[in-house]
C-alpha cells in the first residue's frame, strides 16, 4: 500500500511554519469558509458521521465525546492533547514542528463546534522549538483576526493558550494533565465524572490529541465521505505511523488505517542490512509485543486488539535478531519505574521490585523463582491500580515472556546457585 | 529576593491569562528557572507567596516533575535519551562516551560548570535515535566522531 499524504502534505516544506506560506498552502480556508456560516451542530455532525477515532492512543470516538458535553454548560474548555511521551511516539512533535498552523485551525473549528472561547495547548516541556513555533503561530493568527475577539469577522471570539508541561508521562492521561494544567501534581482523577462532564476547574472539557484535531480540518474540508472511503470498516481515516528502532529509515509514515504492518516497515526503508526482523511494538511501549508471524497483521484499532495488542500510538519499535528481551525489558519497566506517578501503591512498587528482578536477570543472579514472581507482580499491579500506566508497564513485558520465553530462562539459568533462592531480596526504597 | 521586579511582574501577567491564576504556577516556576538556573528553596518560597500557597505546595511541584531542579545545576543541560527506540541504537554507549568526554557521572555536573548530563526518558525524536537534547536544540542522530563537534558547538550557545 502507498503512502495518502493529507496532515503531513506540507511537512517537508521548511516555510510551512511560517503564516503567509502555510495560507498559500491552504491553511484557515477552511475555517474562514464555516465560521460563523455553517451551525456549529453541523461540524459536530460531520465528525460523528466520519466516524474519526481519537488518534492520541484510546481510539474513543472524537463527535461521541464531542456531544457528550451538557449543552447547558455557560463555560466550556478544549484542551488539545500535545504532551507525547509514550516510548517510540514523536508524530505530535512532528506535526507542531513542521505545520503548526494545522493545529490551530482544527482549534478553531473543534472550538466552533463545541462552543469554546478559552482553549489550552498542553505541550510537552521538553518540545522547545515546538513551542516556540505553537507560540508564534498562534501570534501569526492572531495578528491576522483569526484567534482573538470577533475572529473571521464574525461575533464569535476564541483565545488558544500554550501552556508548557515540566515532564511527566504520566500528564498524557487526560485527567492527570488537567490536574497537571490546573497547577497541581499530574496524578489521574477517577472516571467518572468524565471531562466532557466535569473537566478543567469542574467545567465540561474536552481533550484532544494533535493528531485528531488536525484530522478535523480535513474532514470538515473535504467531506466525511472522503474520511469514509479511507480505511477499514471500524478504523476509517488516516493515521501517521512512527517508525523507529532497526529500520533504515526512522521517521513518520502516513497511511490508511489497516495498512499491513509489513507495509508501514517497508516505507521506512526495511531493516538494517544483514539483519532479519524479531519483534516489534506497535503502538508504543504500553502494549504486547508483535513478532514475525504478524508481519502481515492490518494496522487498525480492531485487528490489533483481537491479536491481544492495541494500535496506541501507532508507534512502530522494530526489533532485529540481536535484540536481547530481557533488557528491552528492563529498560521499558526502569522507564514505568520512573514514571509512576505513586499515588497507587501497587504501581509505585510493583514497578520497581520487577526492575530490581529483572537487573539481577540480566547480570547473571537471577532465581528460578524470578519468572514467576515477575508475572505475578505484574499481573497483580494491573489489576489493583488506578489508571492504565501499571497495565501498559505490565503488557510489554509479559508478551516478552511469553513470546521469547527462553531468553528469560537462559537469563536466569546463568546463575548456577539461583535454584537455591525462594524468597525475594528487595531493597527497601527511601533509606 | 531572589526574584527580581520583571520576573515578578512576568509571573502576575501570566496568572492574568489564565481563568484561575494557581495554573500558572508551572509557567512560572519555569521563568524563574530560567533565569537563576535551578529552583532554591528560598526562591520557591517567594512563587509560593506569589500564588498564596503555603510553601510546600509549590516544593510537591518541583519535586514531582523531572524538569524543576531544586540543586545547582550546570550552565547547559544535555539530555540524553536512554530510552528504548535509542536504546536499540546505542544509546548506552553514547553515554559512557559523554560520561567519559565530559568526565562525569550520570547526572552529575563537570567541574567548570558548564554541563550538566541526564539521562533522560524518551525525548520525543526517535527517528533521530540515538539522540540528544543540548541546550533547547536536538541533535541526532549522534555519531561517535560527532560529539566532540557538538560539545564544541554548545558551548557557543
Amino acid at each position: 500500500m502507498a503512502e495518502i499524504k493529507v496532515m503531513l502534505k506540507y511537512a517537508d516544506n521548511p516555510m510551512q511554519p511560517n503564516i503567509q506560506t502555510a495560507m498559500e498552502n491552504g491553511a484557515y480556508a477552511t475555517a474562514k469558509k464555516h465560521i460563523g456560516i455553517t451551525p456549529p451542530q453541523q461540524i459536530i455532525d460531520m465528525v460523528i458521521e466520519s466516524s474519526l477515532r481519537g488518534l492520541g492512543g484510546a481510539g474513543f470516538p472524537t463527535g461521541k465525546k464531542w456531544r457528550f458535553l451538557p449543552t447547558d454548560a455557560k463555560t466550556r474548555y478544549l484542551v488539545c492533547n500535545c504532551d507525547e511521551s509514550e516510548p517510540g511516539a514523536f508524530k505530535d512533535r512532528y506535526l507542531i514542528e513542521r505545520d503548526p498552523h494545522q493545529l490551530i485551525e482544527g482549534m478553531i473549528l473543534a472550538s466552533y463546534a463545541i462552543g469554546v472561547t478559552k482553549a489550552f495547548i498542553f505541550c510537552r516541556g521538553e518540545y522547545y522549538l515546538g513551542r516556540h513555533l505553537l507560540q508564534k503561530a498562534v501570534d501569526e493568527a492572531t495578528e491576522r483576526g483569526f484567534l482573538g475577539k470577533n475572529i473571521f469577522g464574525t461575533d464569535i471570539q476564541l483565545e488558544i493558550i500554550v501552556h508548557p508541561s515540566a515532564g511527566a508521562y504520566i500528564a498524557g492521561e487526560e485527567t492527570a494533565q488537567l490536574n497537571s494544567l490546573e497547577g497541581y501534581r499530574a496524578t489521574p482523577r477517577l472516571k467518572p465524572p468524565f471531562p466532557a462532564v466535569a473537566g478543567l476547574y469542574g467545567k465540561p472539557t474536552v481533550v484532544n490529541n494533535v493528531e485528531t484535531l488536525c484530522s478535523v480540518v480535513h474532514i470538515v474540508n473535504y467531506g466525511p465521505q472522503w474520511f469514509l472511503s479511507l480505511g477499514t470498516e471500524k478504523s476509517r481515516g488516516n493515521k501517521i505511523f512512527q517508525v523507529s528502532g532497526h529500520v533504515q529509515r526512522p521517521g513518520c509514515f502516513e497511511f490508511p488505517l489497516g495498512t499491513p504492518l509489513r507495509d508501514v516497515i517497508a516505507a521506512a526503508g526495511g531493516l538494517l542490512s544483514g539483519r532479519s526482523f524479531k519483534a516489534c511494538y506497535p503502538g508504543g511501549s504500553s502494549c504486547s509485543l508483535l513478532v514475525e508471524r504478524d508481519l502481515g497483521i492490518h494496522m487498525d484499532f480492531e485487528s490489533l486488539a483481537a491479536r491481544g495488542s492495541a494500535l496506541g500510538t501507532a508507534s512502530v519499535i522494530v526489533m532485529d535478531d540481536t535484540t536481547d528481551m530481557v533488557k528491552v525489558s528492563l529498560r521499558l519497566m526502569e522507564f514505568y519505574q520512573n514514571e509512576s506517578c505513586g499515588k497507587c501503591t501497587p504501581c509505585r512498587e510493583g514497578t520497581r521490585w520487577i526492575v530490581q528482578i529483572l537487573e539481577r536477570m540480566v547480570k547473571g543472579l537471577g532465581t528460578t523463582f524470578d519468572i514467576a514472581n515477575i508475572k505475578r507482580l505484574c499481573n497483580g499491579m494491573s489489576e489493583t491500580s488506578f489508571c492504565p500506566l501499571a497495565v501498559g508497564a505490565a503488557l510489554p513485558v509479559l508478551s516478552a515472556m511469553a513470546e521469547f520465553p527462553e531468553e528469560f530462562q537462559a537469563a536466569v539459568e546463568r546463575n548456577p546457585y539461583g535454584h537455591m533462592h525462594t524468597e525475594m531480596p528487595v531493597s527497601y526504597p527511601y533509606r | 529576593m531572589m526574584i527580581d521586579a520583571n520576573i515578578k511582574q512576568a509571573i502576575l501577567d501570566l496568572q492574568s491569562k489564565y481563568p484561575h491564576r494557581r495554573s500558572a504556577l508551572i509557567p512560572a516556576l519555569h521563568i524563574v528557572q530560567d533565569a537563576i538556573g535551578y529552583l532554591p528553596l528560598d526562591a520557591q518560597a517567594e512563587v509560593a507567596e506569589l500564588f498564596d500557597l503555603p510553601t510546600n505546595e509549590v516544593c510537591a511541584i518541583v519535586s514531582f516533575y523531572e524538569l524543576f531542579y531544586d540543586k545547582p545545576q550546570g550552565k547547559h543541560h544535555i539530555h540524553v535519551c536512554k530510552n528504548i527506540s535509542c536504546m536499540l541504537r546505542g544509546s548506552d554507549q553514547l553515554i559512557e562516551k559523554l560520561c567519559d568526554k565530559l568526565q562525569v557521572a550520570p547526572g552529575g555536573t563537570t567541574k567548570d560548570g558548564l554541563y550538566t548530563l541526564i539521562p533522560s526518558e524518551c525525548l520525543g525524536a526517535c527517528d533521530r535515535a540515538p539522540m540528544m537534547i543540548v541546550g533547547k536544540d536536538v541533535v541526532g542522530p549522534v555519531t561517535d566522531s560527532d560529539i566532540e563537534a557538538l560539545i564544541a558547538k554548545a558551548v557557543k550557545i
